[in-house]
């Protein structure tokens, strides 16, 4: 088990004070002026030795995409922005960073957006998580109080300004240009890349944006050095990282673990294992809805880290483990999934918006068994026409369910439109 | 797509809608948050401010924010529409937005939600299913208005909104004994200071 001094959400649990002196007791805020110090290309560098890859869902190394903005800030600004959007099924995370630790987060705007050139950062928080806000707003009132941010951010000379602002319910506004859509006051609907967001972003300006836990640990990397952080995980999946664990374990909880921590040893270690014992699973979805869910063979000895998951066909995505017992109907649990992707698409990519409905009717008939064997041939094409043909990855995490589903249970959906099939005979 | 409509039939009439001082105000603390010429970016949190205001959102409030921001209002409506939060619709005093997405659903948000539906009046409370509302550790979840009402089952769901109708705003959070999202029983990590 990681050991408590090395962990970076030292209040994930809010069990102390998330204001600034309770942070800076926590060692936020200590010094940032010396990080500043570095310089942007120093700390820019070192976060690519630290191999932090980012934390919402696509394991971009953090490092490198902080180095796509200019190195010269032209005409033009350049922003950071925080994705705090996080509506991923399974993933509460950003949630207790927001409202337990957000100093952690507020300087990481400092140090990432100094390291990026820019003045600003906008961080975009799901509308619903409205106390969560409030703690954010409050915290960065007390930072530019204390001089932390404003004209002169920590004594280092530069100016920075942190702005919180608030969507009103659209999971869809996570995809990074979606964000920056809603951001400019439209509905969210993915722009086409390229050109990327650190080209022309944020009102056409380089901008770069970066989930809130990766933003949220820069400070403490920055602070214990890029071969402390490295020194946790597997090669190529370093860092420590907070798990969300629910579904059916004794004691569904958010942890802050190492990276590639065997499966088993997160839900047995940390949420009291399987309901019923390990050998009542069924299986896990590892990372997030979008992600494949992973049989209890795999389970059995997976690490958790994104190579490891890659090549199960699965991913880590956020890291929320959601996990189902044997009492599951997992065509139903999968179904519900398929109507949430229904829901939220933004309609603006044809293969999404009438392949999520597809998709979400004929898994609805899979649940009930009222189909042909070979539908089931015909929802996996689907998929595959659906998955890589759209402008963002929304309708990548749609099908990818519904494949990990066919790929691992497939016999019991047979099996399900088998008795219906009988059942009806028999009447 | 989130779409949502609300049919005229069963929206009643609002003649006008301003801000008050008081409203507005926040409105001009928000537009402050952009550069200059940027203020259509302001257009969810004034919106939201309209709706904190009104209760829901009237065409003439939608109108009313179009011109304070300078937006063609179909922009404005285009907003209101996509975005799940906005209330085209009066509704109750209460407004219980059941999570039935997976992760609540495998802990028994069905029976959350027939209690909802029970006691769904649509004047003191009116029931919304919505999507993931991000506390799956801390599944079933209902939001009431600002706040998440956490491990939920049919007998809580009913105390707490019992409460409610008493006139009480029971604590928000976790509905069993259990800190955040720490596992129930105490926290196994994160002990020491």
């Amino acid at each position: 088990m990681l050991a408590d001094k090395d962990r970076i959400f030292t209040n994930l649990y809010g069990l102390h004070d998330w204001r600034l002196a309770g942070a800076r007791a926590r060692g936020a805020w200590d010094n940032t002026k010396a990080i500043l110090d570095k310089g942007p290309d120093a700390i820019v560098e070192e976060m690519k030795k630290s191999g932090l890859r980012g934390r919402g869902g696509a394991g971009f190394p953090t490092g490198l995409k902080w180095s796509f903005m200019p190195k010269q800030v032209g005409d033009r600004p350049h922003y950071l922005v925080v994705n705090a959007d996080e509506s991923e099924p399974g993933t509460c995370k950003d949630r207790d960073i927001l409202r337990h630790d957000p100093h952690l987060l507020v300087e990481g705007c400092l140090v990432a957006g100094f390291a990026m050139r820019a003045h600003a950062a906008y961080i975009y928080v799901r509308g619903e998580f409205y106390n969560e806000a409030q703690h954010l707003i409050e915290a960065v009132r007390e930072a530019r109080e204390a001089g932390l941010l404003g004209n002169n951010a920590c004594g280092s000379g530069w100016k920075f300004e942190v702005y919180v602002h608030r969507g009103a319910g659209a999971y869809i506004c996570g995809e990074e240009t979606a964000l920056i859509e809603s951001l400019e006051g439209k509905k969210g609907m993915p722009r086409l890349k390229p050109p990327f967001p650190a080209g022309a972003g944020l009102y056409g300006c380089p901008s770069t944006v970066n989930n809130v836990e990766s933003i949220a640990v820069a400070p403490t990397i920055l602070r214990r050095g890029a071969t402390w952080f490295a020194g946790f995980g597997r090669p190529n999946n370093t860092g420590t990282k907070l798990f969300c664990i629910s579904g059916h374990v004794n004691k569904p909880c958010n942890v802050e673990e190492e990276m590639s921590i065997p499966l088993k040893e997160l839900i047995e270690c940390h949420a009291g294992g399987v309901r019923g014992g390990w050998d009542n699973l069924l299986a896990v979805i590892p990372g997030g809805s979008s992600t494949p869910l992973l049989p209890k063979s795999i389970c059995d000895t997976v690490l958790m880290d994104f190579d490891a998951l890659k090549e199960q066909q699965s991913g880590l995505g956020t890291a929320a483990v959601i996990v189902m017992d044997k009492s599951t109907d997992i065509i139903k649990a999968i179904a519900r999934l398929a109507y949430f992707y229904k829901h939220e698409s933004c309609g603006q990519c044809t293969p999404c918006r009438e392949g999520t409905g597809w998709m979400w009717r004929v898994m609805e008939r899979m649940v009930m068994g009222n189909a042909r064997i070979e539908e089931i041939d015909t929802l996996y094409d689907v998929t595959k026409q659906v998955e890589g043909h759209t402008i963002c990855a929304l309708a990548d995490g749609a099908a990818w369910p519904v494949q990990g589903l066919i790929r691992h249970f497939r016999p019991l959906m047979e099996e399900r439109i088998r008795m219906r099939t009988e059942k009806l005979a028999a009447e | 797509m989130a779409m949502i409509t609300a049919d005229p039939q069963d929206v009643p009439k609002v003649e006008s809608f301003s801000f008050t001082p008081e409203s507005m105000a926040k409105v001009n603390a928000l537009i402050a948050n952009y550069p200059p010429g940027r203020q259509a970016s302001a257009v969810i949190g004034v919106l939201d401010l309209a709706q904190r205001q009104q209760g829901w959102l009237p065409r003439v409030a939608m109108d009313e924010v179009a011109r304070i921001l300078e937006m063609a209002p179909i922009r404005v409506y285009e907003i209101a529409t996509f975005y799940t939060m906005f209330q085209l619709k009066p509704k109750g005093r209460y407004l219980l937005q059941v999570c039935t997405t997976t992760p609540c659903w495998l802990r028994g948000s069905d029976h959350v939600m027939k209690a909802c539906q029970e006691a769904a009046d649509g004047v003191t409370f009116s029931v919304q299913e919505v999507e993931c509302l991000g506390a799956c550790v801390n599944a079933p979840v209902v939001q009431i208005n600002d706040d998440f009402y956490e491990d939920l089952d049919a007998a809580s769901t009913r105390r707490v909104l019992d409460a409610f109708r008493r006139g009480e705003t029971p604590a928000p959070g976790p509905q069993v004994n259990r800190q955040t999202s720490a596992p129930e029983g105490g926290p196994l990590t994160l002990k020491g200071e």
